[in-house]
């Protein structure tokens, strides 16, 4: 275990001490005792960081977990997890800060729950970014699921916290189970191995696997789930329920990223194909233009932030997909033009974590203040709370992409990326690349009309006090804290966007692009504002214009049918998925659970036969010898016929204790059987269970209902007979054939090995017991395990006293 | 008319001490001759339910004031705890043990993991036994 192990568990660790200083310390607000650990963390990352300017060496730390599957805890820091990692400490400090404020410490407030799916929250996601293991890093991956999930239903009295929550749940798990999937896949591609660097290492040869496509594809659902990428993104509007430095934290700035985390990390396997191009950068601009122009109709103000932070996901993704193409150049010296899309995915991914927090923390603040979100109600706010309106303007500006704010760069640098990948000769660029740029520029003429609106709808116009329920005033200090720094970071970054370019942009982009420099050298990143009057420079105008003018007209048309569905119509999807789902899988069940023990033990005979039989013929393992058979004494003919005899009188008497009676005969002959052939230990089984059954079966005897005629079923007499005869055959098929395959003397038969070992291994003569108890001792443990659970069945059966037709 | 069961109550004290050693030889003598704790288990349920025959439920519920369903997870947790005594050593879940003492007036004796292992089943099998044939004989309805 490193120290650096320690940075991925610590908030496990705490989460484990919280609660008690939560019941210990209750006047003090909880969140206090947890604010140091993620600025530590932080800090502690913030070592890693290669001030000098010299490129950055990748540091790995492992432990092993269970080598005899190729897991290991192995701890990964190259400059993508790093760049991740400040994200989330950094903040996470800054939102556990805000939250301190924002969640007021009341006597019912279930603070601790919050802070434990924070901290297990950041643990998770500190996990994902720094595991190099795929195994290890689903783990993480499903834990933030989870917590997230957990986080949006905090305020689980709301119908639509849960609703939401179970959306986001299910949603991105079934994408994480996909992705599950797809690391098995890539486990066999390269050759056993769970490491994502090794997986790297052999990139080369990975790509010419067949299983390739579909590995890809199935990773690729995690991510695009856990991204919110176009059609997945519908869980992350009501997402939104969350308590709002959640949607700061994970919903914008940290967990949403997973997914382009992951991206980024498999890019140098992946970014081999030519799909892997294309598949990014089409989804990319769709779910781009479609959360841009959804943001548009949204009247919630975080509905508008939750689409807008779809639409910026899908910005990074087809930039992701764009810096791929650099793999198949070769690297050219000082030219940046394969690269620039890299390095504004990266640029982007920063620059959208500080404005877009700020924003969310702003909006939490209107919310927290006035007691509405809704944008037709809120209006005129800029001068009653001036710093929030600063805040939200800053932050608003960075999302429209203007200058001097750093979303202005980055959203130049997009600009540029999209003109290059358009100009490339690979992939048909030359005839399908000119959409990239098109749709680069309509999403951004989007954009800059949803920040326009929510900066107009909540800070122009007249204020209304009768609106609201509360006297609206400015937030306290406490509350502003963390939105201005994240704002003055966002003015930083946009002067300065330099004091990046070395220190965390180049290893990130080193991570996304790894050997296209010669060892020690390193990509060019140099960010500024003026290159001239170009056709980037041009597109921003274009975009700044059209934008204005059409934010200016829609006030006129807030009542047309595009903004009265505020809903995205995907959702219908989604809930009529659900409830079919439901529907159909009761209905299946009611079709197969006809409640007649009858119909189920047919259901098992035919599965039974059909599979023992197919198997005999298919494996051709059918062989009936009967050399080797000793002499048939006298009376096991005779013990055996009464048996048969017995059996198959059972089907034709009609009475009940007939029935009863016949089946004790069968049992107690069969345990002379038993005695004869020498199984001591069975006889006595078949004895004590034949007595104790007895008295079970005098027991329920009162409680059966009459013999009557089946009124309705599966199949008739004649077929059920012949299933029955089927069964039988099966299974003499199957002792004949093993006697022959042990008299023909080329199989030893496994009994032989506990006969020999029985005394050595496990110390006991008695073979049948030392089988149970130590040689297949699990096979016990688990068949107590079904007695056991068949017990409190038969217990739950009875007490509960079901009436019939009650949906189980 | 009353009924009077001396005979059969007379019959059932002596037998059942007789039936209820006998499951213990029986679980004990199991590594090494026919027997163990799902036979063993067997036959203690075999004799309980004697008891609970004979006598009336209510008497032989004061007598012995035995939770079957806590007798069930107490079984289990014995029979996992074993499992997870080989884990401290380094072996795979469920490796058993066993070495040969001399104990003074016994001469040599085996000691198995095998044995509280096989106690766990005993505990189940009693457990499942009583469990389901109690439950069903109370059902009034």
């Amino acid at each position: 275990m490193s120290l650096f192990h320690f940075v991925v568990l610590a908030p496990f660790l705490m989460a484990v001490i919280l609660p008690f200083f939560y019941y210990k310390f209750r006047s003090i607000h909880t969140g206090w005792f947890l604010l140091p650990l993620p600025l530590v963390l932080f800090l502690y990352i913030a070592t890693y960081i290669p001030f000098g300017g010299g490129g950055m060496e990748p540091v790995i730390y492992s432990v092993p977990w269970v080598p005899s599957l190729g897991i290991d805890f192995t701890v990964y820091i190259d400059g993508l997890s790093l760049l991740f990692g400040l994200l989330i400490t950094g903040i996470g400090t800054l939102v556990v800060l805000y939250s301190i404020y924002y969640i007021a410490n009341k006597q019912d407030e279930p603070l601790q729950n919050f802070y434990v799916y924070l901290l297990m929250f950041m643990g998770a996601m500190l996990g994902v970014v720094f595991s190099d293991n795929l195994i290890v890093l689903y783990v993480f991956w499903e834990l933030t699921s989870l917590s997230s999930s957990l986080l949006i239903a905090y305020w689980f009295h709301k119908e639509k916290s849960r609703y939401g929550a179970q959306k986001s749940m299910l949603i991105t798990v079934s994408g994480g189970f996909a992705m599950l999937a797809g690391f098995a896949m890539l486990y066999v591609i390269a050759g056993s191995t769970f490491s994502i660097q090794e997986m790297i290492s052999q990139a080369g040869t990975m790509v010419q696997d067949p299983l390739i496509l579909p590995a890809m594809l199935l990773v690729l659902a995690g991510a695009f789930t856990k991204s919110a990428q176009f059609p997945f993104h519908i869980w992350l509007p009501d997402a939104m329920e969350a308590p709002t430095p959640v949607s700061a934290y994970l919903h914008s700035a940290t967990m949403v990223k997973a997914g382009i985390y992951l991206v980024a990390r498999t890019t140098p396997i992946f970014g081999l194909t030519q799909q892997w191009f294309w598949i990014l950068v089409i989804f990319g601009l769709v779910t781009l233009t479609w959360g841009s122009i959804s943001a548009v109709r949204q009247t919630d103000l975080k509905g508008i932030l939750a689409f807008s932070t779809v639409s910026q996901l899908g910005l990074i993704m087809s930039l992701l997909g764009m810096a791929s193409a650099a793999l198949h150049f070769e690297y050219v010296d000082q030219d940046t033009m394969y690269v620039t899309a890299a390095m504004a995915a990266v640029f982007h991914l920063i620059n959208h974590a500080t404005f877009k927090g700020s924003l969310f923390m702003a909006v939490g603040i209107i919310d927290h203040e006035t007691g509405t979100r809704d944008v037709r109600l809120l209006g005129g706010l800029m001068t009653i709370m001036p710093v929030t309106f600063t805040i939200s303007l800053i932050g608003l500006a960075a999302m429209a992409g203007l200058p001097p704010f750093n979303g202005f760069l980055s959203k130049e640098l997009f600009f540029t990326a999209s003109l290059n990948a358009a100009s490339f000769d690979i992939f048909n660029l030359q005839t399908l690349g000119f959409i990239i740029p098109v749709f680069a520029w309509i999403a951004s003429v989007f954009t800059f009309v949803y920040s326009m609106m929510m900066f107009l709808r909540t800070f122009t116009g007249a204020f209304k006090p009768d609106n609201y329920e509360k006297h609206v005033h400015e937030a306290p200090w406490g509350l502003l804290i963390s939105p201005i720094v994240l704002g003055s970071l966002v003015i930083l970054f946009g002067l300065f966007p330099n004091m990046l370019a070395y220190t965390i942009i180049e290893p990130a982009m080193q991570s996304i692009l790894p050997g296209l420099t010669s060892v020690g050298d390193q990509f060019y990143v140099n960010i500024y504002h003026w290159h001239g009057i170009n056709a980037e420079l041009l597109m921003t105008i274009g975009v700044v214009l059209f934008g204005l003018a059409v934010a200016l007209t829609l006030p006129k048309l807030y009542g047309a049918g595009f903004f009265q569905r505020e809903r995205d119509p995907l959702n219908a999807v989604y809930d009529t998925g659900l409830d079919q789902l439901v529907v159909q899988s009761q209905n299946i069940t009611k079709a197969q659970m006809t409640g007649r023990l009858r119909d189920y033990m047919l259901y098992m005979g035919v599965f039974i036969a059909g599979l023992g039989l197919f198997t005999l013929f298919r494996y051709d393992a059918l062989a009936i010898s009967l050399e080797g058979q000793g002499g048939i004494p006298i009376y096991v003919w005779l013990v055996t016929g009464v048996l048969l005899a017995c059996t198959l009188a059972l089907p034709f008497v009609s009475g009940r204790m007939t029935n009863l009676i016949l089946l004790g005969a069968v049992g107690f002959l069969i345990a002379l059987l038993f005695v004869i052939l020498r199984a001591p230990d069975l006889a006595l089984t078949q004895l004590l269970v034949e007595t104790v059954m007895v008295v079970l079966i005098l027991l329920s005897f009162r409680h059966l209902p009459e013999m009557t005629k089946e009124s309705k079923r599966l199949l008739s007499t004649s077929a059920k007979a012949v299933v029955s005869i089927a069964v039988g055959t099966f299974v003499t098929l199957t002792a004949l054939s093993v006697h022959a395959y042990r008299s023909g003397a080329d199989i030893t038969p496994i009994s032989d090995y506990f006969v020999e070992n029985s005394k050595t291994l496990a110390g006991g003569y008695n073979m049948v017991n030392v089988i149970l108890v130590d040689f297949r001792g699990l096979d016990t443990l688990l068949e107590v395990l079904v007695l056991g659970v068949a017990a409190l069945g038969i217990v739950t059966m009875i007490k509960l006293r079901m009436r019939g037709g009650e949906d189980v | 008319m009353k009924t009077n069961f001396v005979m059969l109550h007379t019959v059932t004290r002596i037998v059942s001490f007789i039936i209820l050693s006998f499951s213990v030889y029986l679980f004990f003598a199991g590594h090494n001759a026919p027997g163990g704790g799902f036979i063993g288990g067997l036959m203690m349920a075999g004799a309980l339910v004697l008891l609970y025959v004979s006598f009336d439920m209510d008497r032989i519920k004061k007598v012995l004031p035995i939770d079957y369903t806590q007798m069930i997870g107490l079984g289990l947790i014995i029979a996992i705890l074993t499992g997870l005594n080989s884990l401290v050593f380094g072996d795979p879940f469920l490796t058993q043990y066993f070495d040969y003492f001399q104990w003074p007036f016994m001469g040599e004796v085996e000691l198995t993991t095998a044995l509280p292992f096989d106690l766990g089943i005993f505990l189940v099998v009693v457990g499942v036994a009583l469990l389901s044939i109690l439950t069903i004989a109370e059902d009034v309805s």
